[in-house]
């Protein structure tokens, strides 16, 4: 069934590009908190995962220290673990194949993945590597675009940037506000932060606010 | 030195949560209260995020022109305009603001 298999390629590819496009605002953000061009990369080349490379720098922009900032990014990342798990029955991976596989394993790779489905294990596979390859690809190239971009802009502020960082995390943020629950926990985790940054160390705010997540979940408030 | 020990020590910890969810048996995380946390967490500390990043400085509580930037993000967000155009707008609109001032 050739049409299926390009329907998979092209919503691969499709979201590639886009979510590749995230890297420019990751790059800039990285430069802007102070990492080197060269640093900012290797965040994106070994990491690859947004929202926890978004969080160190966003802790090191903050004045937080080094163990704040892997806590902080380590945390956003646990979802990772949990696509893992629905991966793993489904590519059948040993070896240097699972390594990669793992790496790739991001929201991306996953969901589309898992949305080729109908369509067959064979495009669930093909969905998996095409948008794992294509984001890291995409990421990469526009991680080095907005890092390099943010270097010769000079001040941040001047252009916007240091609006721009929590703007994309909003952006992160939105999709995920689908019911009154969700919204409301996230007004109280926002309302915590602000608090828990007048009171605490610099650039712990943020890692502390996991406790309203481990509250909120213990609950059962969904 | 510090900010090559955030970079490695970040993408080991976020490499080691993936290859483990290959590895654990699926029970260990089929604990409906850790799926429930697990679910949150991102939504909490995004939120986090954005308040911090927005309204603070240092370890105070700031209002200044990011705040309109943020603004100009939520009425985006809302306007249902894709990632690019939101943190565009909300660039643009805190730059203006601090050309103004």
């Amino acid at each position: 069934m050739p049409s299926l298999a390009t329907a998979t390629f092209r919503q691969s590819l499709s979201v590639s590009f886009t979510v590749g496009l995230y890297g420019i605002a990751c790059g800039a953000a990285s430069v802007a908190a102070g990492l080197s061009v060269l640093q900012t990369c290797a965040l994106s080349l070994l990491t690859f995962t947004g929202a926890s490379q978004f969080a160190a720098v966003g802790v090191v922009g903050a004045g937080g220290g080094a163990a704040a900032a892997i806590a902080t990014a380590g945390l956003l990342g646990t979802r990772n673990a949990l696509y893992g798990l629905q991966m793993a029955p489904r590519l059948q991976l040993r070896g240097w194949r699972r390594i990669l596989a793992a790496h790739w394993t991001i929201d991306e790779s996953t969901n589309v993945a898992i949305a080729q489905e109908p369509v067959g294990p064979a495009a669930v596979t093909a969905g998996f590597w095409l948008t794992g390859g294509g984001v890291y690809l995409f990421w990469n190239i526009f991680t080095l675009a907005g890092a390099l971009g943010a270097k010769s802009i000079g001040s941040p502020s001047a252009w916007g940037l240091d609006a721009a960082v929590p703007a994309a995390f909003l952006g992160l943020l939105w999709p995920r506000l689908t019911t009154r629950s969700t919204r409301g926990i996230a007004v109280g985790a926002a309302l915590f932060a602000l608090g828990a940054t007048t009171a605490l160390p610099p650039g712990t705010a943020i890692i502390a606010s996991a406790v309203v997540a481990v509250l909120a979940g213990w609950r059962g408030n969904k | 030195m510090t900010l090559w020990i955030v970079v490695l020590g970040t993408s080991a910890v976020c490499f080691a949560t993936k290859v483990a969810g290959y590895l654990i048996p699926a029970r260990w995380l089929h604990h409906e209260r850790v799926q429930r946390i697990n679910a949150l967490m991102p939504i909490v500390l995004l939120s986090a995020l954005v308040a911090v990043q927005s309204l603070t400085s240092k370890t105070h509580l700031v209002i200044d022109h990011r705040l309109g930037g943020m603004a100009v993000a939520i009425g985006a967000l809302i306007a249902r305009a894709p990632f690019p155009v939101v943190v565009l707008s909300a660039a643009l609109t805190s730059a203006l603001l601090v050309h103004w001032h």
